[in-house]
Formats: structure tokens, sequence, C-alpha cells
């Protein structure tokens, strides 16, 4: 499954992104800046999740449960386990998330279209529902998460950069791999002719059950990741309807076209997010409004179409 | 027997103006076949151009009935004038375009018609309390009851008496129910879909802002508190059948009725009741439990 | 001609809510024969397609495909064992490429399991599609995208994915419907001729006489869901039966 991806063009530059984003952020640039970069490619995992499905033309617009999820398991390992040691705390969000995933998969994978959606978001509110009324869990207060370790020593903003920097590579490496797969491939012909799909002889519903389970771990790991970095973990700004609206508009706004569109796009919206705080706090919503209208009718392919018009070397559609 | 009382009437009311911003979208939904999340910028917008006026009004001691007065109209220029600008300027570009799309459209439009709130009406709740002091309250089966509450379900009744007439008895209602059927066909029978669609959603318009505007002197009319209802009535539309009418009704009752009960009984449920009832519902019957038949298309 | 019963079907019926589209359906099917399917709009051609393939479910009834019973399977083992079916309306992804089209099919009938996760762009696979493309007579549209070709194309294609595998029985339903006169013959040619090259067995469903008689061993007609004749072309096409209810 994973013969020559390192020679692989698309994972060639997402590698090299990263290493980039990571160098700066921890050497060069100051810190609300390089917290950005933080924040959105830990992020920009759930956007990953989100492009995936998006492929087979499904849309969910309530992964903020899974998201949810992953933060959330970060705090209940830290709280009743006593877990801070940062890669254990990936892969519990990561689990967490993916067994929810494979229990909700066996419903979601008969519906299509709005209902999808719709059901997506029901999932993800009736989570919302439950944490902001559990007081075990704080509530909406939330919960705070301690700073994480590795191997008992505490490993600072810039261990946790690094770290997250290498989840995002091998995520990179695994969409890429399931993408080009022959799995990857048909889950792409369902949205374009499911009858067609299934007289091929493979199951629609298995094929979008694994990728549901695979989006939605994308997610819990970026959940767990954002946990980790904002010491915090709340409903309101995790699970809540609106969590999962700005991951779609993350994703409509990177585009489709590549499997590094969801990290630019994810740290372009946290750049966006501060400085909309700062100039013009009382038109956040409108600003996004505007934006998200303003590229579906003028650049549908997301900024990661802009992109491929400025470089011409960019051939590969991965 | 008390708390039952007051659950149903506190059920019955919310479910009553719940019903009526429903409706628009749900027929939005039916004819159109787009889920439009902007909907609740009607609401809001109903709600704040309603507060204003009676607030105006009240304070230089107007005759009440022009607060009714205010109520509709402040719903009809809403439907109007952003139901019109939305619907021909933004969605007729985007038919052609992937449902989900549209859907996000209008969520961006929801978005933008938040905001502007803030901006034309400030951040200052408003009490537009005039109309429902006014009519004072009665006792009904051992419990307090606002009068002007009552009035909103007997409007609600009218609304949906209208609804049934239109679609059941006249021409018009015959010409909506062949487009909601098929929009090609009725394009061929020479029906003017791009009007019928324009209209609809003015009058969906309308009706998010009445239930806005009607509901607005019981309330303290502040930024943000549209979502709930937002939410609430998604849940209604798809837990009465997107695009039925006896389903908005339906559907207005239940989530009325659940939530009255659990905000009473276990408010800890409130929420998470109504989108469980919608995951429900739409695991067991997706098109909801009034949807309208849907043509074979193979 | 080998008289190895492929295909055989004992009492098939299928109706919907007490409305009967298909009864009494007994037929027994040689390998290597060709066998046209005709009859009337509404006559149950498809229905029994669809039934053989797996689409629907028979009321009662059962399907034998080389003496094992299939009667009720889902249509996507249909495909793994060997019965496979194009489509009336061509059943193509119509956003892809002709060669992605097939590529996906060849994985499918190819591969299983953790393969699956192998990448599509496989030499062998591509090679072997090249083929096909070839013997279909698409192969310098290969490149093109699906929307962009002509119904005629589109059917070609449409079997073309129906054929990857090597099926022992292919279903055909209305192959040249919906495609231009002109193309109608040269279509036949190379797919008959493709597919008795490979020995596959053939059920066909078609409207055109001229088609049927040129290219059958064998006519089923039906009528109101029910087989009224069962012989060589030259016999059914003289049949009263056929004659009135079919041809007429």
């Amino acid at each position: 499954m994973f013969k020559g991806v390192f020679k692989e063009q698309a994972v060639q530059v997402g590698i090299g992104f990263v290493f980039v984003i990571v160098l700066l952020g921890t050497f060069v640039l100051p810190e609300w800046m390089s917290n950005n970069f933080m924040y959105g490619l830990s992020r920009g995992l759930a956007v990953l999740g989100l492009m995936i499905l998006w492929r087979t033309n499904l849309v969910s617009f309530g992964h903020a449960l899974y998201y949810g999820v992953g933060a959330y398991s970060v705090a209940i390992a830290q709280k009743y386990l006593g877990v801070t040691d940062i890669f254990l705390r990936v892969v519990i969000a990561i689990i967490a998330a993916g067994l929810l995933g494979y229990v909700l998969g066996f419903i979601l994978r008969k519906y299509r279209e709005i209902f999808f959606a719709m059901l997506s978001l029901a999932f993800s509110m009736v989570l919302y529902g439950l944490l902001a009324k559990a007081e075990f869990l704080g509530s909406t207060d939330g919960m705070s998460i301690s700073p994480s370790t590795l191997f008992g020593l505490e490993i600072g903003r810039f261990g946790l950069f690094y770290f997250i920097g290498l989840i995002v590579i091998i995520s990179l490496i695994f969409a890429h791999c399931y993408l080009r797969s022959s799995l990857g491939h048909l889950t792409t012909a369902i949205s374009d002719n499911e009858i067609r799909v299934e007289y091929l002889g493979y199951s629609v519903q298995k094929a979008i059950h694994i990728k549901y389970i695979i989006s939605a771990c994308l997610a819990g790991g970026a959940g767990g990741l954002m946990a980790a970095s904002l010491g915090q973990v709340d409903p309101d700004s995790m699970v809540l309807w609106s969590v999962s609206g700005e991951l779609v508009f993350v994703t409509i706004m990177a585009g489709l076209g590549n499997i590094l569109a969801p990290f630019i796009g994810a740290i372009f919206f946290e750049f966006i997010r501060t400085y909309a705080y700062e100039f013009a706090p009382q038109a956040w919503q409108m600003i996004i409004g505007g934006t998200l209208l303003a590229i579906i009718f003028f650049l549908p392919g997301g900024l990661w179409s802009l992109f491929e018009k400025i470089n011409p070397f960019k051939k590969e559609k991965k | 027997m008390q708390f039952l009382t007051t659950v149903l009437f506190d059920g019955l009311i919310y479910a009553s103006y719940l019903f009526i911003v429903s409706l628009g979208l749900t027929i939005t939904f039916g004819v159109m076949k787009i889920l439009n999340v902007a909907h609740g910028g009607f609401f809001a917008w109903g709600a704040y151009l309603a507060s204003i006026s009676i607030i105006y009004l009240g304070d230089n001691e107007y005759n009440s009935y022009f607060y009714y007065f205010a109520i509709f109209f402040s719903a009809i220029i809403v439907g109007l004038f952003f139901g019109y600008i939305i619907e021909r300027f933004i969605l007729r570009k985007m038919y052609n375009e992937d449902i989900h799309l549209i859907v996000l459209a209008t969520f961006g439009l929801f978005w933008i018609l938040e905001d502007l709130i803030l901006h034309v009406f400030g951040v200052d709740p408003l009490m537009p309390y005039y109309p429902a002091m006014e009519l004072g309250g009665i006792e009904i089966a051992g419990i307090f009851q606002g009068v002007y509450s009552l009035t909103l379900a007997a409007l609600a009744i009218i609304v949906a008496f209208i609804c049934w007439y239109f679609l059941k008895k006249t021409k018009w209602g015959k010409l909506l129910q062949s487009v909601i059927f098929d929009r090609e066909v009725s394009v061929s029978m020479g029906i003017n879909v791009t009007n019928v669609y324009l209209i609809t959603f003015i009058i969906g318009g309308m009706l998010g802002a009445l239930g806005g505007a009607y509901i607005a002197p019981t309330i303290s009319v502040s930024p943000g508190f549209a979502i709930d209802v937002v939410v609430m009535s998604f849940a209604v539309v798809v837990i009465g059948g997107m695009g039925s009418v006896p389903g908005a009704l339906i559907g207005s009752l239940i989530v009325g009725l659940v939530r009255a009960f659990a905000v009473h009984q276990a408010p800890i449920l409130e929420l998470f009741i109504i989108y469980a009832i919608m995951a429900i519902v739409l695991i067991l019957k997706p098109e909801g439990l009034f949807a309208p038949p849907k043509p074979r298309k193979i | 001609m080998p008289s190895n019963v492929i295909l055989k079907t004992t009492n098939l019926q299928k109706s919907f809510s007490g409305i009967i589209a298909a009864e009494d359906i007994n037929i027994s099917v040689s390998e290597g024969e060709i066998i046209g399917i005709i009859g009337a709009n509404g006559a149950g051609k498809t229905v029994f397609v669809n039934m053989i393939t797996g689409y629907l479910k028979p009321t009662s009834g059962k399907i034998e495909f080389d003496n094992k019973d299939i009667t009720g399977i889902e249509p996507r083992n249909a495909t793994h064992i060997g019965v496979c079916r194009s489509f009336q309306v061509s059943q193509v992804f119509m956003t892809m490429t002709v060669k992605q089209n097939l590529m996906v099919a060849m994985s499918l009938a190819k591969k299983s399991g953790y393969q699956l996760l192998n990448p599509i762009d496989d030499d062998k696979l591509s090679k072997e599609c090249d083929k096909i493309l070839k013997q279909y007579n698409i192969f310098k549209q290969k490149d093109l995208v699906v929307s962009t070709l002509s119904q005629g194309m589109r059917k070609l294609l449409d079997i073309a994915m129906a054929v990857v595998g090597n099926p022992k029985v292919l279903l055909l339903d209305e192959p040249t419907s919906g495609v231009s006169v002109e193309e109608k013959f040269g279509i036949m040619d190379i797919v008959i001729s493709a597919l008795k090259q490979s020995g596959t067995t053939v059920l066909f469903v078609e409207h055109d006489m001229e088609i049927v008689e040129r290219y059958v061993d064998r006519v089923m007609a039906f009528y109101q869901g029910q087989i009224i004749c069962d012989a060589p072309p030259k016999q059914a096409l003289k049949d009263k039966k056929v004659i009135q209810y079919v041809l007429g």
C-alpha cells in the first residue's frame, strides 16, 4: 500500500511544507503567529477528513462530533487515568473517535446528500446536549488540560509543535496512499454512479463505512492535538454546530484538489480569525459569511485552485 | 395536574410560533429543494424590526391596534426585501449547483444577516413588551397564562388553515404542488417556475419573519437569540418531513411539547432529547413522518 | 455446441404489492448460447434481467448458475461468481475518462481485500485494459471524459466494463437502444464477435428484430410477465403468439 510513496510529488511537497512551517514556527516567528500555525496544522487534520469524505460527495455537517470526542477523550484520560503523554493522548483521541465512527458509520453509510449531512449534525448536537449538561465533565465551562509530556518530561510548546508536524506528515502519507489506491478511486466513482460500483463487485456501503472511519479518526486526532495545544476543552468551542460549520467552511475555502490544501486553508483561517477579532470583532460572522459566498461564487475550487494557477509545476491532482 | 397544564400550555405556545417559523422553512424546501439556513435571519430581522416599531409606538402612546399592524408590516417588509435580494441575486444563480454548496451559501447569508443586525440595531437587548402587557393574563385550568401568547396560538391555527385552503382548494395551490413534484415537468407545462420560486421564497421569508415579529413582545430580543429557534425549526422540519405542511404542524407539536416537558421536568435532557428524536426520525424514516411521496425516477 | 446448462430458472415469479411483473419463468440456457429476449415495453424483460443479476429479489422460484443456487444474491456477488450485465441506460462514470472507467472495473475484478489499498495505476492492469479498449474499438477515446462521448460509445464502454471479469454469463439490456441506426450493427458486430471468442453465454434484450435474427441462437419472447415462446429465431419470429403480442 505504501510502496514508492516518498517518490510522489504531492507527498514530497507536503512533507517539505510541514518542515518549513514547523521550523518557521519554532525559530523565526512571534508566538501569536506560530500559535496560528500550530492550530492550523491541527485543525487541518479534521479538514483533511472532511475533504476525503467530500470526494464521495458526502458532506458532514456534524464533524465536530469526532473533533470533540478526540478533545474530550484527552481530557477524560487525564482526569481519570492521569495520562499526559502526548503520544498516548493522540492515540487515545484517534481510537476513541474511530470507534465512535465505526459504530455510527453503520447507520450513516445508508444515507446520502442532505440526509447524511443532517443526520451527522443531529448526532453531533446530541453529544453537545450531553456534554453541555454533564457536570462531571465541566458542563459548558469544560475542563482544562495540563501540558503534555513525553517519557515523563514536559515537551513544551516547541515539542508539541514538532509532534503535531509529525502527526500531520504521517496523516499526509496515509491520505495520499488511500486516495491513490483502488479503494480511494472507487469511492470517488461511488459519487458518480453507485449502482455501477455495486455491479462491478464492491459493496458501496462498506466502502463508505471505511472512508467514514478514516475521516472520524482524522477529526479525532485534530481534536486531541487541539486539546493539548489550547490546554482547554469545552462544548461550545469543540462540539457545537458552529464548529462543524467552520470546519466545512475551511474545507470549501481550501479546495478539494490536494491533500495539502486543508492545512493551508486551516492556517489561513486562523490568521483571518486573528485579524478579524482584532480589527472588526463585531463583523466576524459577516466576514466569514461574505468570504464563504465569495468563494462559492468566484473561486469554487478554493484557495488551492488559486495556488495551482500561480504555480504551473504542481500538475499532479491528488 | 397543574404541572401537566403548565407543560401543555407552554408546549402549545412554543409549538405555535415554531410552526409559523418552520412552515416557511418547509415550504422553501418543498418547492425549491433548498434547506435555507438563512431562514433564521428572517426570523431575527422580523423580531428586531417589529421590536423597534412597537417600542416607538408604545413610547409615543399610539393606539394598540398599531402594534399588530407593525408586527405584520415588519414581517412583510423583511420577507419582501431580503427574500427578493437573496433569491434574485444569489440563489437564482445557484440552482444547478451541488445541494451542499447551496445550503452553505445560505449558511453564509445567515452569518451576514446576523452581523448586520449588530450594526443596524446595536447590541443592546430590546424588550417590546407593550402588546403583551396590555392584554394581560387570565387564569385557565388553574394556571396563569398571558393572553397575548394565546393569540399566538390562534394565529398559528389561522396560518395553518390559510395554508391548507391555499394548497388544496385554489388553482395556485395545485400549480405549486406540480412544481413541488417535478420542476422540469412543470416548466414544460408552461408554468413560470422562476416566479414561483421567487414568490415561494419571499412568502417563506415572511412567515419566518412573522414568527419572530409576533414572539418579540414576549421575550428579550438580543443578538444571537435566533439560533435556538433556527436549530429547533430544523428539527421540526426533519421530524415532520421536509416539504410537508401537516408535517410542520405535527413536528412543531412534538418538539414544542417535548421541550416544554423537558424544561420543566428534566432540564438536563432539554437539548439532548430534541436532537435524539431528530436522529431517530432520520434513521427510521429519513423523509420525515409526513413526507410527500417522491416520484420514481427510473 | 456444448450442452452444459449454465443458467436455469425454475418457476420464477416477481410481484410488486400484488401486481405480477413476471411469473412462470422457466428457462434453461446452455454454455455458449446467444439468446435474444424480446417483448413489448413492460412485458417483464428488464425485471427478468434484474432478478438474475440480483437487483430484484424474486417473490418465488429458483435461479441456478452452473448448478449453484444463486436466488436472491446481491449484484456484487453475482458479478463475482461470473454473472454480469450491461444497462439499458449506460451506467458509466460520467466524470471520469474511458480508461479510468475501465481501470476501476478492472481493479475490482482482479483485486480484493487488502490488494484494493494498492495504487490503482498498475502497469499490468493498464495493459489489460488497453487490450479490451482496442477490442471494443474505443481505444482512441481512452483519455476522453465519458460525458463528452456519444451514446454508442458509452454503450460500448458499459459493455466493456461488464466483461473485464471474464464472466461466464453476460446479460445485455437493450445494447443498441439510444444508439443511432448507423452505429447499431457496428456495435453488435464488435460485441458479439468479442464475446463469441471468449465463449461467453449471452442473453440480450432487444427490440430490433433484424439484430435479433442476425445474432442469436434462440429467442425468448415475453408478454405480460410470461414467456410465450422459446425457440430458434426462424421459428419464433413466425410464431402466431409472437406476431400478435410482440411484433404487431
